[in-house]
């Protein structure tokens, strides 16, 4: 089995706003294996962009990395200097955005950034990176690399913009990239050609991609393992085969139920009563428990966690599996 | 840490039981933390005060309604006469208290005959568009074509120098820019989905613009209105010091310092006390209005660090 | 029994026809699902249906009765009858106004409720869509996504409307509150006998709710079906295949093979010659760039606008006509 290319342990991170502390990220832990596709999947607020932010070390202001480690090939992000980081994000750590409009620069064109990306990051002349920006445009299947390279980004369709992005990824040799609901603002016949490139960059190039999705038929079309976020941490991983067709944790069981596609025409879905909480107030004992169908009493106390269920590491945090252990 | 805030005033239980927290409430929270911006109102309050309480915080109303006192001429300041006297003996503190009547008066006058034309006059441009949109704007465009000291001075040279007319002048140049901040952001308001749904439902267009457009845009226009009372005065003040404004023997802080240059060198106390007046003011208005800005984007008090 | 038909709706200055030839139905007690890519005109077609949009030629008939060109009078009834609910929720509703306000603004302009019995309707609604009544003096923004999206929901039943235009009511929402709206939409039909135009980029779920699904793409139709053949394989138009092979999903058996598009939807300001469709289409012929293929029962036996599906030589002659 590979060796982890990123180890995330116990990371926490909190956001001190007006109205108290936010627990984004309230104890996530997962590994990512090089070469793999490794989906993050939940819902909104469950903390999946600042999990993806915290590995960048980029959280936005009020916000702290309060614990944990992140470790990326074997080295403690964590302890890392500012300098050394600049380096990694970006070089070796790339990440991408739902709305790349956001993520590009208005005022240059498509081709200026991306070189200036590259020789930030590589050794190399202009010349020798704009002919590897045009090798780059061709690699994520932007047609005409030479006339891409000179339109503004406000030119480009939103997919071919988040082609540009992920070039640039490319280009600056990134090992991982985190690609944060690169397709939400897509459309579907869109969303496809951009899950077909990124599935197809992991084959041809060997790249490790972290991508945070809330959709779970993306996560079963394209990853090959899985974590499930609630309220800031992991529910259940494993295996996509495992995690979604031998779900053992309640939530990841609602959420497979709320979608249309797995129930009949007209029937009535099965739904999660409630919402997701806000990371504000700390729900005590296991944080779903106030929406969970099989609640025990033992859930409203203590918060369980993440233990082996299955084969192939998979794991769930639910005390539902841990009486058959203990 | 940047910000070290000890006490929260609205904790979100407030909010989550339902206690009504209003967007005001959030604003007035956010301000409260701002040390210049509770300095500037406390500058502000005190010249207000002052203003309106001149006859009984002076020993001398008389000197501030106009009365010569010659015995006293040009004295330097003392115990009697804080701030020295003027050229005709009057107690200077008195003659700025009772300037700020006429200057702060002509900053609010002005403010609020901008905000009744320029308000509704943006919202009905905005809203409806087309060519009502296109004549509103030309007109704003004639009229911001004006600078308003030549206006004034035009004003005064038709209509004879007075406060009115001084008042009317710069009225006359300020409304456009509500008309334009209001047209703008009713053109932002009109994308969102609660204004197609109050249409959808036939509620008639009168009605949409009173309810929910003008609630919606009096924050921006009250950070707008803020900061122009200190440019208001600060012109007014500008007309008076050109003779074309307040006359004496009423009292005016831009009058006080066009008298009182001409003595500047040997009695400083006096323009320079109206001069300080008029600084500290526009000064204050200007900073209040940051404040309020700033406050009322949800933004800046999202991202507050309250430390731990 | 009533039919709503739309002709050749071309709107805005500058000629974006954002709707081109639009001929739709919708029965009474059906849900009608429309589908289609961003910007195809999907939100167009509910505000033109609603009133909100006049279309620059074409009527609309709702019961029978032309809806563009009515008098002031008939189109304030008409305003009770067609109701809209939104695609943000989080915009739907005045920041200033209180969840009461909001809901009975439909009441004072159509009604004669005032004061104890306005109260009472408004709490009777929201109750219907499973929010608590204490919540009528609170502000929109107290609320989450799906708790505004109920609050729109009750809003446009305030009326007792005919027909309901849901422009992407889950689309901004989690999927397990989607769920929850999709049951209190169904449940909501049922009881008040309810006739909706379910609109959505988002096929699993039109699919779920629609009794019959229209396709469009760049202003106009291309297939309309019953939902259940368009997803047991009956979709014949080349663009529906595409859209349905895209569809992610967890159920194995409904992943097909993939059909991957190439390029992006057109401008709509300056659409493609002849269908609309013939740049992007992986069996596109000569004829597809040349002539626009009309909506045709003949090669399926359901509408499809592709002349792959409709025999030729039968297009081109009513070209010809
Ligand atoms: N800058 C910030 N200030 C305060 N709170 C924040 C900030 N950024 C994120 N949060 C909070 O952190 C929590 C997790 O946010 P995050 O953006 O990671 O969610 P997410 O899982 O990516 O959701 P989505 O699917 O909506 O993108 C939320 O409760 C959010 O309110
Ligand atoms: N007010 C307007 N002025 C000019 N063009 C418009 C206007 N409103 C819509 N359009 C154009 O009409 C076309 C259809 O827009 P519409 O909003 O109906 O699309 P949609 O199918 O609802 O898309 P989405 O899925 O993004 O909501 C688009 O090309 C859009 O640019
Ligand atoms: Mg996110
Ligand atoms: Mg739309």
């Amino acid at each position: 089995m590979n060796a982890p290319l990123l180890a995330i342990e116990d990371l926490h991170v909190h956001f001190n706003t007006y109205a108290g502390t936010v627990r984004a990220v309230n104890g996530v832990s997962f590994e990512i294996r090089s070469g793999e596709m490794f989906g993050l999947v939940g819902e909104s607020g469950c903390g999946k962009t600042v999990t993806g932010l915290a590995i960048m070390r980029a959280i936005p202001s009020p916000g702290r990395i309060m614990k944990g480690r992140i470790f990326f090939q074997g080295e403690d992000l964590i302890t890392k200097s500012e300098s050394e980081m600049r380096d990694i994000r970006g070089g070796r750590i790339a990440m991408i955005f739902q709305d790349p409009t956001a993520s590009l620069n208005p005022v240059f064109t498509a081709g200026y950034q991306i070189s200036l990306q590259i020789t930030q990051h590589r050794h190399v002349s202009k010349k020798e990176a704009k002919q590897l920006a045009f090798d780059m445009f061709s690699e994520v299947g932007l047609p005409h690399a030479k006339s891409i390279y000179n339109t503004y980004p406000h030119e480009l369709s939103g997919g071919m913009q988040q082609r540009v992005m992920i070039a640039m990824a490319l280009a600056s040799g990134a090992e991982l990239l985190i690609a944060d609901e690169p397709t939400t603002a897509l459309d579907v016949t869109i969303q496809a050609q951009i899950l077909a490139l990124l599935s197809q960059l992991r084959e041809s190039e060997g790249l490790t991609i972290l991508l945070i999705t809330h959709d779970l038929g993306v996560v079963a079309e394209t990853c090959d393992r899985v974590a499930v976020t609630y309220d800031g941490h992991i529910v259940e991983s494993g295996t996509v085969d495992d995690v979604l067709y031998q779900t053992k944790h309640p939530y990841t069981q609602g959420l497979l139920a709320a979608l249309p596609d797995t129930v009949r025409h007209k029937q009535s879905l099965e739904v999660i009563k409630g919402s997701v909480p806000d990371g504000l107030h700390s729900v005590s004992g296991c944080s779903f428990h106030p929406r969970c169908p099989k609640v025990m009493d033992i859930c409203l106390d203590q918060p369980p966690s993440l233990i082996i269920v299955g084969e192939k590491e998979h794991s769930a945090s639910c005390y539902l599996y841990m009486e058959e252990t203990a | 840490m940047t910000t070290v805030a000890p006490d929260l005033e609205i904790p979100i239980e407030d909010i989550k039981a339902g206690k009504r927290v209003t967007e005001y409430h959030l604003m007035w929270w956010a301000f409260r933390r701002d040390p210049l911006a509770v300095l500037s109102l406390v500058i502000l309050l005190g010249f207000i005060l002052g203003a309106i309480f001149a006859p009984n915080l002076t020993p001398y109303p008389e000197q501030g309604r106009g009365d010569p006192n010659l015995l006293e001429k040009f004295s330097p300041p003392n115990q009697g006469h804080l701030l020295g006297t003027d050229y005709l003996g009057r107690d200077v503190l008195t003659r700025i208290l009772y300037g700020g009547r006429s200057s702060l008066a002509i900053g609010f006058l002005v403010v609020i005959v901008a905000v009744l034309i320029g308000v509704p006059l943006g919202a009905i441009s905005g809203y409806y568009g087309g060519w009502i949109d296109n004549l509103v704007m030309r007109i704003t465009d004639i009229f911001l074509a004006f600078p308003p000291l030549l206006l004034a001075i035009a004003l005064a040279s038709a209509l004879g120098a007075s406060f009115t007319n001084t008042m009317i002048a710069i009225s006359f140049t300020w409304w456009p820019w509500y008309t334009r901040l209001v047209r703008a952001q009713t053109l932002s308001l009109r994308e969102r989905y609660f204004i197609e749904a109050a249409r959808s439902i036939g509620v008639p267009s009168w009605k949409i613009i009173t309810s929910h457009v003008l609630p919606n845009v009096m924050t921006p226009v009250m950070v707008q209105a803020t900061m122009d009372l200190g440019g208001a005065i600060l012109v007014g003040a500008a007309v008076s010091f050109i003779g074309l404004g307040v006359q004496p023997p009423l009292a005016d802080w831009g009058q006080m310092v066009s008298i009182g240059r001409i003595y500047f060198i040997e009695r400083p106390w006096y323009a320079g006390s109206a001069g300080l007046a008029i600084f500290l003011v526009t000064l204050a208005f200007n900073l209040l209005g940051d404040a309020v800005r700033d406050a009322a984007d949800p933004h800046t008090r999202r991202v507050v660090d309250v430390g731990r | 029994m009533f039919a709503s038909s739309a002709g050749m709706l071309n709107r805005h200055q500058k000629q974006v026809h954002a709707l081109d030839g639009i001929d739709l139905d919708i029965y009474e007690q059906e849900t009608l699902g429309i589908v289609g890519e961003s910007g195809c005109g999907k939100t167009t077609l509910g505000r033109t249906i609603i009133g909100l949009i006049a279309p620059t030629s074409g009527q609309i008939l709702f019961d029978g009765q032309d809806l563009v060109n009515a008098s002031k009078d008939a189109k304030k009834s008409f305003n009770r009858e067609i109701q809209m609910v939104f695609q943000n929720p989080y915009t739907s509703f005045d920041p200033r106004f209180t969840i009461i306000k909001c809901v009975s603004e439909p009441l004072k302009i159509h009604t004669n409720l005032r004061g104890a019995a306005l109260t009472k309707r408004a709490r009777e609604l929201l109750e219907q869509v499973g929010m608590p009544g204490e919540i009528l003096h609170r502000y929109a923004h107290e609320f989450s996504g799906g708790q505004l999206q109920r609050i729109a929901i009750a809003r446009a039943l305030a009326l007792n409307p005919k027909i309901i235009v849901l422009d992407e009511p889950t689309s901004a929402l989690d999927v397990s509150v989607q769920a929850q709206i999709i049951n209190l939409l169904q449940d909501l039909q049922r009881q008040f006998k309810l006739t909706y135009l379910f609109i959505s980029h988002d096929l699993s779920v039109v699919q779920h709710i629609s009794n019959r699904v229209t396709v469009m793409y760049l202003g106009k139709i291309v297939e309309q079906n019953t939902s259940e053949a368009i997803f047991e394989g009956q979709a014949h138009h080349p663009y529906t295949q595409a859209l349905l092979s895209a569809m992610p999903s967890v159920v194995k058996e409904l992943r097909r093979k993939q059909i991957i598009l190439e390029g992006s939807v057109p401008d709509a300001a300056n659409p493609p010659k002849g269908c609309n469709f013939h740049p992007r289409c992986p069996v596109a012929m000569p004829i597809c760039s040349i002539a626009e293929p009309v909506l045709d029962n003949s090669g399926a036996g359901h509408p499809v606008a592709c002349f792959v599906v409709n025999p030729i030589e039968k297009s081109t002659d009513e070209m010809i006509q």
